[in-house]
């Protein structure tokens, strides 16, 4: 009974190793989560008070930048066509749920060399963004792209994708659409493999099959996977940079911009360095990303509770 | 031979040291960061640099090279911490904000020795801000028309020199199914260039300087003028289609392929051009056409730079390094053809013998009374050169939009210049 004993000699990192462990392996994590994503969201905010060129000292100036962003809401400026495409990006990036869904469910069978033609429909994710966007550069090309050859075999003016205000943005979603399609696809294909055959059985006996059997026992059974395809690929939209950036640089005159490219330009380009604006950007960027993340979180919160 | 040659001249220099130990002799280290980061300006540096060393063999130089386009996003860092003793960079307006945070070193010392004040007065003016000089320059090189000489043999058209005479021939030219000029505006600033021409020849140098610095109206009728001018060019066909798709590299074929007859752009648009396969009989230039005989012809003619930055601990050998690259032997031998291929700066050196050089060097010298600009982002602050020059390419694809433009810019304007 020596045990019953000894209680008030063991040290107090011995009495509460059971509550101090999870923090101690936490701890590593928590430290660079706090001074890379946390501390700077709140410099975010403090900047974007500030008019700063990056070189000589920051002057405090309220909220004018954001006074500025509205009146550049209001005149139908650089900051309402960024937030405009932002919106058409969101929705339309969406496509890439259905699209990945139907090549995963027509990929999903058992023939032969079915691994080679998965790993090429994979293939676009894999290469580099950059690399998508010069391909997709080079297939809009007004004068010798593929697009435009193709079009005049039917007789159509040849278009200018990339240098049409009114089309641009469309194209370089299509294009951005080509990877995301390939990410939503390998998803639902490891999705589909966890499906249960015997509720398949189980349905094909109650005379479910085509629509019905997608709608009612697949699509249920995959719901981890849509929830998953539909976190990334609004992720993906809002942080839409990159296919910009190589495709168009924002232009024609500003008019593919979104945010995320907007604030690069204004904060860090060549002929930027306006921080405080940039800064202003990106909380609202931030703000706008805020509702979706809270939404995953919550549902996410919600599954775990479930269970 | 090349190399032959090279190690005659710094023979030369180094006995000319040794004749003339007027200098003290440097000590310590001499960090030099260069933005020159294509093959043939690189080597050219480097080259130059070897040359200074051999002349101070107690100086411990160490260059760093870096690209083009990061330098201009790093130079904010290395002006600040770890700072180089030489650090290139562009004149006008481009070194403002780095004079206005006191990270350039006031250099107006070297400016008052003779050997500098009167061979380098021509550049004087662009590397002045508050009546002090910040920095030296080491190269300039002229805009101007490059245009295809066999094509205007063709069509039977001479070198044009009044507006009217280039609205006739690009008539000519576009009859014969071509476009006037070949342009890609995707980057922006090849239009910008377009504006500087347009304005400078329509209202003139001292009012297209207003007009960088936000003194004048964007809405003011003589800026309306330019873009009616310029009108008239785009509502003939005069450019290239799909020009907001193209950088100016990829605007270059048309001209080769003479689906285009001419190109206004600066003088590195040769070299392209050259190894494209037009030969010196094919390709010519003229300077760009007066518009409203009132105003004095002034040009495009951008500088690059050396400076100081002001937290360098070797200043006294960067000083040195200074008046070394401005030496007229020096600038005759980094900006000649198989170097920079560009124009010296010192008034008492030679231009190299290529013919667009010496024509590009008599227009600088001799026909362009009115001044000599740095090139629209250079003059004009950064934000407003951004706005502006987004304007005139929207401009250039939809013309009728000129008026929305312009109340845009304006607006621009008022806000950017109030800071």
């Amino acid at each position: 009974m020596s045990a019953v004993d000894t209680p008030e000699q063991e040290s107090w990192f011995h009495r509460n190793q059971q509550r101090i462990a999870p923090w101690l392996f936490l701890a590593p994590g928590l430290l660079f989560f706090m001074v890379y994503v946390i501390i700077p969201v709140f410099q975010s905010f403090n900047l974007s008070l500030y008019e700063w060129d990056g070189l000589g000292s920051a002057e405090y100036v309220g909220f004018r930048n954001y006074e500025d962003l509205y009146w550049e809401w209001v005149d139908r400026d650089a900051f309402f066509v960024s937030l405009k495409n932002n919106l058409i990006w969101l929705i339309l990036y969406l496509a890439a749920i259905p699209a990945g869904l139907f090549i995963a469910l027509f990929l999903n069978q058992t023939v032969w060399g079915i691994r080679l033609y998965k790993s090429l429909f994979f293939f676009p994710f894999v290469i580099s963004q950059v690399v998508v966007g010069l391909v997709f550069t080079w297939f809009y090309d007004p004068t010798f792209g593929l697009l435009n050859e193709f079009l005049g075999v039917f007789g159509i003016e040849p278009l200018n994708v990339l240098g049409d205000e009114r089309f641009v943005t469309y194209g370089i979603i299509f294009a951005g659409l080509w990877p995301q399609t390939a990410y939503c696809m390998i998803l639902y294909l490891t999705g589909l493999n966890a499906v249960d055959p015997e509720q398949i059985e189980a349905g094909r006996l109650d005379g479910a099959k085509g629509a019905r059997m997608l709608w009612h026992i697949i699509l249920p059974q995959l719901r981890p996977a849509t929830f998953i395809a539909f976190v990334v690929t609004i992720i993906g939209a809002l942080r839409s940079f990159d296919l910009i950036s190589i495709m168009t640089q924002g232009g024609p005159f500003g008019s593919s911009r979104v945010l995320a490219y907007y604030m690069f330009e204004v904060a860090l380009s060549e002929y930027g360095f306006r921080m405080g604006y940039g800064a202003a950007i990106a909380v609202i960027l931030f703000l706008i990303m805020l509702c979706f993340i809270a939404y995953f979180l919550w549902s996410m919160y919600r599954e775990e509770r479930g269970h | 031979m090349h190399s032959i040659y090279k190690r005659t001249t710094a023979a030369l220099a180094m006995s000319v040291a040794l004749v003339v130990p007027a200098y003290a002799e440097l000590t310590g280290e001499l960090r030099i960061f260069l933005d020159t980061s294509n093959p043939a300006p690189r080597a050219t540096m480097e080259a130059m640099i070897d040359r200074f060393a051999e002349q101070h063999p107690g100086l411990e130089i160490e260059t760093t090279v870096i690209d083009r386009e990061a330098y201009k996003t790093q130079i904010r860092n290395f002006l600040t911490a770890d700072t180089p003793d030489v650090a290139t960079w562009y004149a006008a307006n481009r070194m403002k904000p780095y004079v206005e945070a006191g990270l350039f070193e006031d250099v107006s010392d070297l400016w008052a020795e003779p050997e500098i004040a009167e061979n380098l007065a021509s550049t004087k003016g662009a590397m002045t801000i508050d009546g002090k000089q910040w920095g030296v320059p080491y190269t300039y090189y002229q805009w101007g028309v490059y245009y295809r000489k066999d094509i205007f043999d063709e069509l039977g058209l001479s070198e044009p020199t009044t507006w009217e005479e280039e609205l006739a021939n690009c008539q000519k030219i576009v009859d014969s199914g071509r476009a006037c000029y070949t342009i890609g505006t995707k980057f922006l600033w090849t239009a910008g260039g377009w504006f500087d021409y347009l304005n400078m020849r329509t209202n003139g140098f001292d009012f297209h300087q207003q007009l960088a610095n936000g003194e004048v109206s964007w809405e003011d009728d003589r800026v309306k003028q330019t873009f009616a001018n310029w009108k008239q060019l785009i509502d003939m066909g005069a450019f290239i289609d799909n020009h907001q798709t193209y950088s100016w590299q990829e605007a270059l074929p048309f001209m080769v392929n003479g689906e285009a007859a001419a190109y206004l752009m600066g003088n590195f648009a040769v070299a392209p051009l050259r190894e494209a396969g037009l030969s010196d009989d094919q390709l010519d230039f003229y300077q760009f056409v007066a518009i409203n005989p009132d105003v004095e012809l002034a040009e495009d003619a951008p500088t690059d730079t050396f400076h100081i930055p002001s937290n360098a601990s070797n200043k006294e050998a960067a000083r040195e390094f200074l008046r070394f690259v401005v030496s007229a032997d020096e600038q005759t031998e980094i900006n000649n053809g198989s170097n920079l291929g560009q124009l010296p700066v010192n008034a008492k050196s030679s231009v190299d013998n290529d013919k667009f050089l010496n024509q590009g060097f008599e227009m600088l010298s001799s026909n362009s009374p009115g001044g000599v600009a740095q090139f629209w982002d250079r003059d004009a602050p950064a934000e407003m050169a951004k706005v502006s020059m987004e304007g005139f390419q929207e401009f250039m694809v939809k013309p009728d939009n000129a008026d929305k433009i312009l109340a845009k810019l304006e607006r621009a304007r008022q806000r950017i210049y109030d800071n």
